[in-house]
């Protein structure tokens, strides 16, 4: 199969490419930008002028739910999701059931992944058994197996002897260790951020400090072990100004901010709609900006959906009994679209913090358009605006805070591997 | 987008004081004072809500305040259904709504809410049809819009006004859902100072937002009241990470008359009950001259059947 | 219906001469809220009764409460005599449908039950929808469904009738 993608502006960060060209794909790689190949006959031409052909969006946190949570989203429903919104490479937590802590449920994963359509999947391996936060699972072998990285997912991180050593066995390795910084104890019973809005509809809070004390703890060791730190889903100012200081101090640490983080904010509770219940909890405004001022200055290298389909039951009780979580794969490029625009930052730079830079992280092939890379790309129209709704969502989580709201940009057609794996209807 | 009013401004459901305008709080307690007189007459009872079902939704076990609600709605001639629904189950959520949904094909005109979760009588109030309206009877730490009213009314009754008042309310703010419904009522009302005085543990972040000035120190903070509303402090708060001791909190934070003197001398006390005596508040005190905590209760009931005439009337338009 | 309206205080002069030869010692005066309180207060010094007289606000007897809620400014009732085995002279200032008498009866006997109850209005306009009619009237007068009859009290005091 011979793609011509035709008249497009072609964003590519990592060569710093930003103008009118022509594409040109055959057997599932990019091989010619601007001028055609000799003998180049496409099977398929894409019109693409007007629009922007980018890399297809490397996501840092999609939750596909299987195994074990498959009433809330199937991998198929949500991997078509994930195409829909444009991405082509994602990386799942491991807060699955059983948890992904053996090399036999990440190749099944793996093996699921790569005979349904969507994007590639990469596993982020468990760190400690069963997530229990006491014995550490078989990094090398999970590595093998797939995994590209470990983690703790959300589960809580008690003991720090034991992080001690997860980062010194890790670092051994040269394995990156993904972590959200939350200090389970001042977390404890939490549902919101620990501040004025909380207070006034009698939300039990998480405090900031919750993030800034084991972020502190987290710097600390990886000083000392020099392990691989990837800080997910920062979500408060002081935290950003930790890590800040820490990179400027030449720690090779990386982090990466929610897209819903990037817009909402603790006001936003005031109704008590259970889909705004995430974690991290939704933080100050003073919080919120600072993610947004981070994100245009380098301080945080990407931005993620922190997809998580919950069932719709599970979002129908009060706000304290629901389920945390938003679906988010397909707003994860509006929302970067509408951060850029509200900002004043160019297109360039905003694609960068969901293409290349996550794929740095990542540590995979992906997120560039270079001749010779795979022919994963999004073809997206920057000016169309649409409306949030249950019916233009793919994703079997109509879990977003984001109902209703008008949002920019939509996908038109998603490549993978030079296959065309979403096209929009017309 | 406040979901409490009507289009035209009328009151549909109760869930918060927050955000109500002070015309709307001012009628609620106007037309209490006329109630007032209906529990002191031969036949106890006016026939406004004759035909409506009220059911109390009881998701938090709570005899007093279901006793009140049952009694207003009585006297109102209203149908009175009461329901105590058991938490343990983990379906919880789901059991809410079925419940409900049950309920309003029975032709519930009204649910009156308990639940411990703040934010549950929001919920409900926005899943039912149009025509049923909702109370909230204390939801979690969020709001406990009647006993706040009340308490209003108490204070209007005693001291004629608001504009000129200092108001200190003790104790346990950090989990009180009558304090923040009391602090909103207060500040809408035009109370120029409202104090909180508790131990740092016991007030909420932030609390200075709500328009309240905070006190460490008791004494310092009621100096020159002329309201003072202790808080009840829950059993399990008593010992633990937030308070040593129920004696250490006495102590420093306990109603006596030695610092009841401090503020004005015709200055009142309150408490939302039941009290713990000897741990937020002296017998002397709770049962002296300057309390007013057993009108409270009488108020009470006025107060719910001016809410529930409110928003049952009007809805059959 | 062109005709100037009479002057309310005669009205009420010749109402307190009808009704005084039929007062006992304990007939005790209630106004209905708001223009009938205006009329019993009238009544009761002219006719110099020894009892204090009493007030009642219908607002909780109202038949149209479903569908029109709760007045926004509702008063209080006051009868501060004994109701049981009294007899009343119930007062308004328009008769119309008879609804808010009946409204009122109620409400008195919520309070006991009186020995006998009249009614005195300063008007009676028609367009009766329920079987009560006043024993006593100071003005008989057929208003057409479309208009409306109101006693209104100036600044002074002073009470006029008003058609419109």
């Amino acid at each position: 199969m011979k793609i011509q993608i035709k008249h497009g502006r072609v964003i590519d960060p990592m060569s710093r490419r930003d103008g009118v060209a022509d594409i040109f794909i055959a057997a599932g790689k990019i091989v010619a930008i601007g001028e055609a190949p000799a003998d180049f006959h496409a099977n398929r031409v894409i019109d693409a002028a007007g629009l922007v052909v980018c890399p297809g969006l490397v996501d840092l946190s999609v939750r596909l739910r299987e195994p074990g949570f498959e009433y809330r989203a199937t991998l198929e429903s949500e991997m078509l999701a994930a195409a829909a919104g444009g991405i082509t490479s994602l990386a799942c937590p491991p807060g699955t059931d059983p948890p992904l802590d053996e090399p036999g449920l990440v190749e099944m994963l793996k093996f699921r992944a790569r005979n349904l359509p969507g994007p590639r999947v990469y596993p982020i391996g468990a760190m400690t058994q069963k997530l229990e936060g006491q014995m550490l699972t078989e990094m090398a072998e999970l590595r093998e197996a797939g995994c590209v990285a470990f983690t703790q997912a959300d589960a809580p991180m008690t003991d720090t002897q034991v992080l001690l050593r997860a980062m010194e066995y890790a670092a051994t390795f040269g394995f990156s260790l993904w972590l959200r910084p939350q200090d389970v104890s001042l977390a404890k019973g939490g549902v919101a951020h620990d501040g004025a809005v909380a207070s006034r509809l009698g939300l039990p809070g998480i405090p900031a400090l919750a993030e800034t004390v084991a972020l502190a703890t987290i710097l600390q060791l990886a000083r000392e072990t020099g392990a691989r730190i990837h800080l997910a889903r920062l979500s408060t100012y002081d935290g950003i100004a930790m890590v800040r200081a820490a990179k400027a101090q030449g720690l090779a640490i990386t982090c990466d901010v929610a897209a819903t983080h990037v817009h909402l904010s603790e006001n936003d509770l005031m109704g008590f709609d259970a889909h705004l219940h995430l974690v991290p909890p939704l933080r100050s405004l003073r919080d919120r900006d600072g993610l947004r001022e981070a994100l245009r200055d380098g301080s945080i290298d990407a931005m993620c959906s922190d997809h998580t389909p919950v069932d719709e039951d599970a979002k129908q009780v009060p706000f304290g009994e629901s389920q945390a979580g938003a679906s988010g794969v397909e707003l994860l490029l509006p929302l970067t679209l509408k951060w850029a625009r509200e900002m004043g930052v160019p297109l360039l730079q905003a694609i960068d913090l969901i293409t290349w830079k996550p794929a740095q992280i990542l540590g995979v092939p992906a997120g560039t358009l270079a001749v010779g890379a795979a022919a994963d790309v999004c073809i997206f129209d920057e000016s169309a605006e649409w409306i949030v709704t249950p019916q233009t969502l793919a994703s079997q989580g109509n879990n977003t805070p984001f109902l209703g709201h008008p949002m920019p940009g939509r996908v038109r057609y998603t490549l993978i591997d030079g296959h065309i794996d979403f096209e929009a209807r017309a | 987008m406040n979901v409490q009013l009507t289009p035209d401004g009328r009151l549909r459901h109760l869930l918060t004081l927050d955000g109500l305008p002070r015309a709307i709080l001012t009628q609620i307690l106007d037309t209490a004072e006329s109630f007032m007189d209906v529990g002191e007459r031969e036949v106890k009872k006016v026939p406004l809500l004759r035909g409506k079902s009220i059911f109390n939704l009881f998701f938090e076990p709570s005899t007093r305040t279901r006793t009140t609600f049952e009694i207003a709605a009585k006297r109102l001639s209203a149908d009175v259904v009461n329901l105590n629904i058991a938490t343990s189950s983990q379906t919880k959520g789901e059991a809410i709504l079925d419940t409900v949904d049950n309920l309003a094909a029975m032709h519930a005109d009204m649910f009156v809410v308990r639940h411990s979760q703040s934010g549950a009588a929001h919920f409900i109030a926005r899943h039912v049809a149009p025509h049923i309206s909702v109370v909230n009877a204390g939801d979690g730490r969020h709001a406990h819009p009647t006993q706040g009213l009340l308490d209003m009314f108490t204070i209007r009754r005693y001291k004629g006004a608001f504009h000129n008042l200092t108001v200190a309310i003790v104790g346990d703010v950090l989990h009180s859902r009558v304090a923040r419904s009391q602090i909103h009522a207060l500040t809408t009302l035009g109370v120029p100072e409202v104090r909180v005085i508790g131990p740092k543990t016991l007030l909420p972040t932030g609390v200075e937002q709500m328009g309240v000035k905070v006190f460490h120190d008791m004494e310092a903070g009621l100096a020159g009241c002329d309201v003072v509303i202790m808080l009840r402090l829950q059993n399990e708060r008593m010992k633990g990470a937030l308070l040593p001791s129920s004696q250490e909190y006495f102590k420093f934070f306990g109603l006596t008359p030695e610092k009841l003197a401090l503020a004005k001398p015709d200055a009142i006390v309150m408490h939302p009950g039941p009290m713990n005596r000897g741990v937020e508040i002296a017998s002397e005190v709770a049962d002296g001259p300057q309390s007013v905590i057993l009108p409270q209760v009488t108020y009470g009931i006025a107060v719910r059947m001016a809410v529930m005439a409110m928003l049952a009337g009007g809805t059959t338009a | 219906m062109h005709a100037s309206l009479p002057d309310v205080d005669s009205l009420i002069a010749q109402l307190a001469a009808a009704i005084a030869p039929t007062l006992t010692p304990d007939t005790a005066i209630v106004g209905i809220h708001t223009g009938g309180v205006w009329v019993a207060e009238r009544l009761h010094g002219l006719l110099q009764r020894p009892q204090p007289m009493g007030t009642l606000d219908i607002s909780f007897y109202r038949d149209d409460f479903s569908r029109i809620g709760l007045h926004p400014q509702v008063k209080p009732s006051n009868l501060p005599f004994d109701v049981e085995g009294r007899d009343l002279l119930l007062v308004d200032d328009v008769l119309h449908t008879g609804r808010t008498v009946r409204a009122a009866m109620n409400e008195l006997f919520d309070y006991g039950r009186p020995a006998s109850i009249r009614l005195a209005v300063l008007v009676d306009r028609g367009g009766h929808e329920l079987p009560i009619r006043p024993d006593f009237a100071g003005l008989v007068l057929a208003v057409p469904p479309h208009q409306n009859i109101n006693l209104s009290r100036l600044d002074d005091g002073h009470l006029t009738l008003s058609l419109a």
